[in-house]
Order: C-alpha cells, then sequence, then structure tokens
C-alpha cells in the first residue's frame, strides 16, 4: 500500500512546480526587467523546493522514480497541486495576486512544517522559509502598490480577486494524506493577514463565496493539461532525452 | 592508533586546501570555502567524501559546483569520491569568510551585512544601510529586492549613482 506520505509530498511538489513553471512564463515579458528579474527568481525559488519535494518522494517510492520521471512523466489526473497555481497568469495584477495569496499561506505551512517529525521536510521547510519570506514580502508590496493605485490598477485588482477567490478555499481542506501539518489551524492566521492587506490596497474580500476544490485529488481545471503539455513535451516526444 | 588519526587529519586538510582553489561558478572571485558551502571532509577508507549545502534552495549552480569538485580532487589523484549534498543545517551569510567578503567588495558587490539587520519583514520598509563598494557611501538605495542571482538584490549609489548587487544577508 502506498503510503500517505508519498501522496503528500507529491501534493507539495506538484503545488510548487506548477507555479514555478506558471511564473516562468513571464520569463522576458515583464512589465520592467527589474520585476521580470523578480518574478522569474521566484519562479527558480519555487522549482527549487519542487526538485527537493520530488527527490524525496522518490527516495520513498524507491524503484526507477526519479524526481525528472515524477515531473515529466504523470499525467493530469495523477498530479495533486492545488487549483489556485495552475489558474492562468491573466495580467500583472493576476499574477501578483495569486502569489500573494499562495505565499501566505506557504509562509504559514513551512512555519509549521519546520518543526515536523519528518526530518527531511522540516530541512527543507526550514530552508525555504527563508525564501518564502522575501516572496510574502514582495508581493504584499505589490498587491497594495497596484490595489491602492491608479483607477485602472484598481479595477485590475478587483477582477483579480474575483477571478482568483474561489480557489483559496481548497488550502485549508485536508486531504486524507495531508497529515504532517493540521492546515485548518492556519485559516485563520491566513484570513487575518490577507484581509489586513487586501485592505490596505484598498480592496475588498468577497464574502461567502462558492470554493472550488479537487486540485489534491487530482481533478483539475482545465488548465493543467494545456500547462503539463508544454511542461512534458520534450519528454513525452523524445524519451529520455538529455542535454 | 595515534598515527592513523593524525594521518586522516592530514589528508583531511590537504582536501581542504584542494577546495580552497574552486571558485563559484556564478560568482567566480569566491571559493566555495570562502562561500561557506562545504560543510564537512570526511576521509572513510580510500573514499573521500565532500558534504556541501546550497545556498538558495534553487541554486542552478549546485550540479555545476559538484562536478568541479570531482574534477579538482581527481586531478590531484583521488579517484573514490562521494559529493552529498545536506540541507540542514540551512545556509546562511554569516558563514561567508572575511576574507570572502573582502573579495566581494573588491569585484564591485557589496558584502553581505551581519544577519540581525535583515530580520524585519515590514512592508516598505526602509531598506538596509547597504555600502556602496564603489565609493564607500552608505547614501544608497534598494532598486529591487532580487537581482542577477537568487543571492543578490539590486542597489543604487546615491552619491556615485553607479548600481551595484548587493549579496542578501539569508
Amino acid at each position: 500500500m502506498r503510503s500517505a506520505l508519498i501522496d503528500y509530498t507529491l501534493h507539495l511538489a506538484d503545488t510548487t512546480l506548477i507555479l514555478s513553471q506558471r511564473n516562468s512564463e513571464w520569463c522576458g515579458h515583464g512589465p520592467i526587467l527589474e520585476q521580470d528579474i523578480a518574478i522569474t527568481n521566484i519562479s527558480l525559488d519555487l522549482l527549487g523546493q519542487a526538485r527537493n519535494f520530488y527527490q524525496y518522494t522518490a527516495t520513498l517510492m524507491g524503484g526507477e522514480a526519479t524526481e525528472d520521471s515524477l515531473a515529466y512523466l504523470r499525467k493530469e489526473r495523477e498530479f495533486k497541486n492545488l487549483l489556485l497555481v495552475e489558474q492562468p497568469n491573466g495580467d500583472w495584477g493576476q499574477t501578483i495576486l495569486r502569489q500573494y495569496l499562495y505565499s501566505q499561506f506557504q509562509y504559514l505551512l513551512f512555519n509549521k512544517m519546520k518543526d515536523a517529525d519528518d526530518e527531511q521536510l522540516a530541512a527543507i521547510a526550514t530552508k525555504a522559509l527563508k525564501e518564502t519570506t522575501y516572496h510574502v514580502r514582495w508581493s504584499s508590496e505589490w498587491v497594495i502598490r497596484l490595489g491602492d493605485g491608479t483607477d485602472e490598477s484598481h479595477n485590475r485588482m478587483i477582477k483579480a480577486v474575483n477571478e482568483l477567490w474561489s480557489y483559496t478555499g481548497e488550502m485549508f481542506v485536508p486531504a486524507v494524506y495531508e497529515t504532517i501539518v493540521d492546515i485548518r489551524e492556519l485559516k485563520n492566521s491566513w484570513e487575518e493577514k490577507v484581509n489586513a492587506i487586501l485592505s490596505e490596497a484598498t480592496l475588498t474580500v468577497p464574502e461567502k463565496t462558492f470554493m472550488q476544490s479537487g486540485g489534491k485529488e487530482g481533478k483539475h481545471t482545465e488548465q493543467l493539461g494545456y500547462i503539463l503539455t508544454e511542461l512534458q513535451y520534450m519528454q513525452r516526444t523524445y524519451p529520455g532525452a538529455q542535454w | 592508533m595515534k598515527i592513523e588519526t593524525s594521518s586522516s587529519v592530514q589528508e583531511q586538510n590537504k582536501v581542504w586546501s584542494i577546495l580552497e582553489t574552486v571558485a563559484d561558478p556564478e560568482v567566480p572571485v569566491l571559493t566555495i570555502t570562502d562561500l561557506g558551502i562545504v560543510r564537512d571532509v570526511k576521509i572513510n577508507d580510500d573514499q573521500v567524501e565532500v558534504i556541501i549545502t546550497p545556498t538558495y534552495t534553487g541554486c542552478p549552480a549546485m550540479d555545476m559546483i559538484a562536478m568541479n569538485i570531482k574534477l579538482a580532487l581527481i586531478e590531484n589523484g583521488y579517484n573514490n569520491i562521494k559529493i552529498t549534498s545536506v540541507l540542514s543545517p540551512a545556509w546562511t551569510t554569516d558563514w561567508m569568510s572575511e576574507a570572502g567578503k573582502q573579495k566581494l567588495k573588491e569585484y564591485g558587490i557589496a558584502p553581505p551585512n551581519p544577519r540581525q539587520q535583515v530580520c524585519n519583514n515590514d512592508l516598505f520598509a526602509a531598506a538596509e544601510a547597504v555600502q556602496c563598494p564603489h565609493c564607500n557611501s552608505h547614501h544608497t538605495h534598494r532598486i529591487s529586492e532580487f537581482g542577477s542571482t537568487a543571492c543578490k538584490a539590486l542597489y543604487q549609489c546615491d552619491d556615485c549613482k553607479e548600481p551595484f548587487d548587493y549579496f542578501k544577508c539569508h
């Protein structure tokens, strides 16, 4: 029988990989050079985290599993990432908001995970927390700057909140394999922080919205198939290719 | 017994002195020992084990660093080499040597400040006082939290107007 720990490390790996892939779509297209570099740096941090989680999963699985086979050769329904991270980049505002909503969650999650009994997860979280701290600060500043900016940027941020909000509920509903950190306990702190930042950005948190779910169990929005088509193209077309 | 121990220490010192010649691929003015990436050297019978840790989680230079360590050791007659990468304890700029910081500055990159100065997470907080590596002025400002590599931020000097990289405290 497959252990819950394997499914959980895959969930962590998939979420960071897919968000990294999404952010990397900005490479060479950022609004200004410094911010293009910022979003791709964040992408690189997330890819590093994904590699650490995949490498650990591969060790747990044994056999022929490697970080590459897990990232490149699994199908859409096998991916367990959060629905939030697979949502399209939209405009810069939507990308920033997606990053902020996730980074704020990741910060709280890793802060708990660094004390986990599982030594490898604790080591990965401790290391990544330093980088996540930068991500939270950078993305919060941008949410405030754009929300409390011009009419145009403010309206775009309202649209981004409406687009993304229904994908945030899933973060706090544990999957059966999610036992290392009790994520339900993070919900209040997350809401408190997000409310504070959005209100400073003169944006309103939507009230009672229907929340989407399913990502953790492999049921995704139509977006993920397109992401994987691009991400896995090389290994699917030329199996085993190296450079 | 005593003789064996001292010869093993000698062997370790020899390996360390070889590692002191391996440059970081992204900041070639620094060696991997200046950066504090090498955590330990172990001699197990005829095998040399070098334990390294990444600066940043996603540092793309780690594979190349591992390869360069192997090449340097092979050139010096070692054949049985094992490179082990560990994550814990997490790397910090406090492990960077004083010589390393001096070399960075001469190269035009502001070396990291002591760590306690950055433990503040306030938004839009005044950037920490980073000294310009060109004119030594502390009158500088941050342009971007993220720079040309994961470990650096972009700054500009308000006196000499030169932009420069700052090796962030971490």
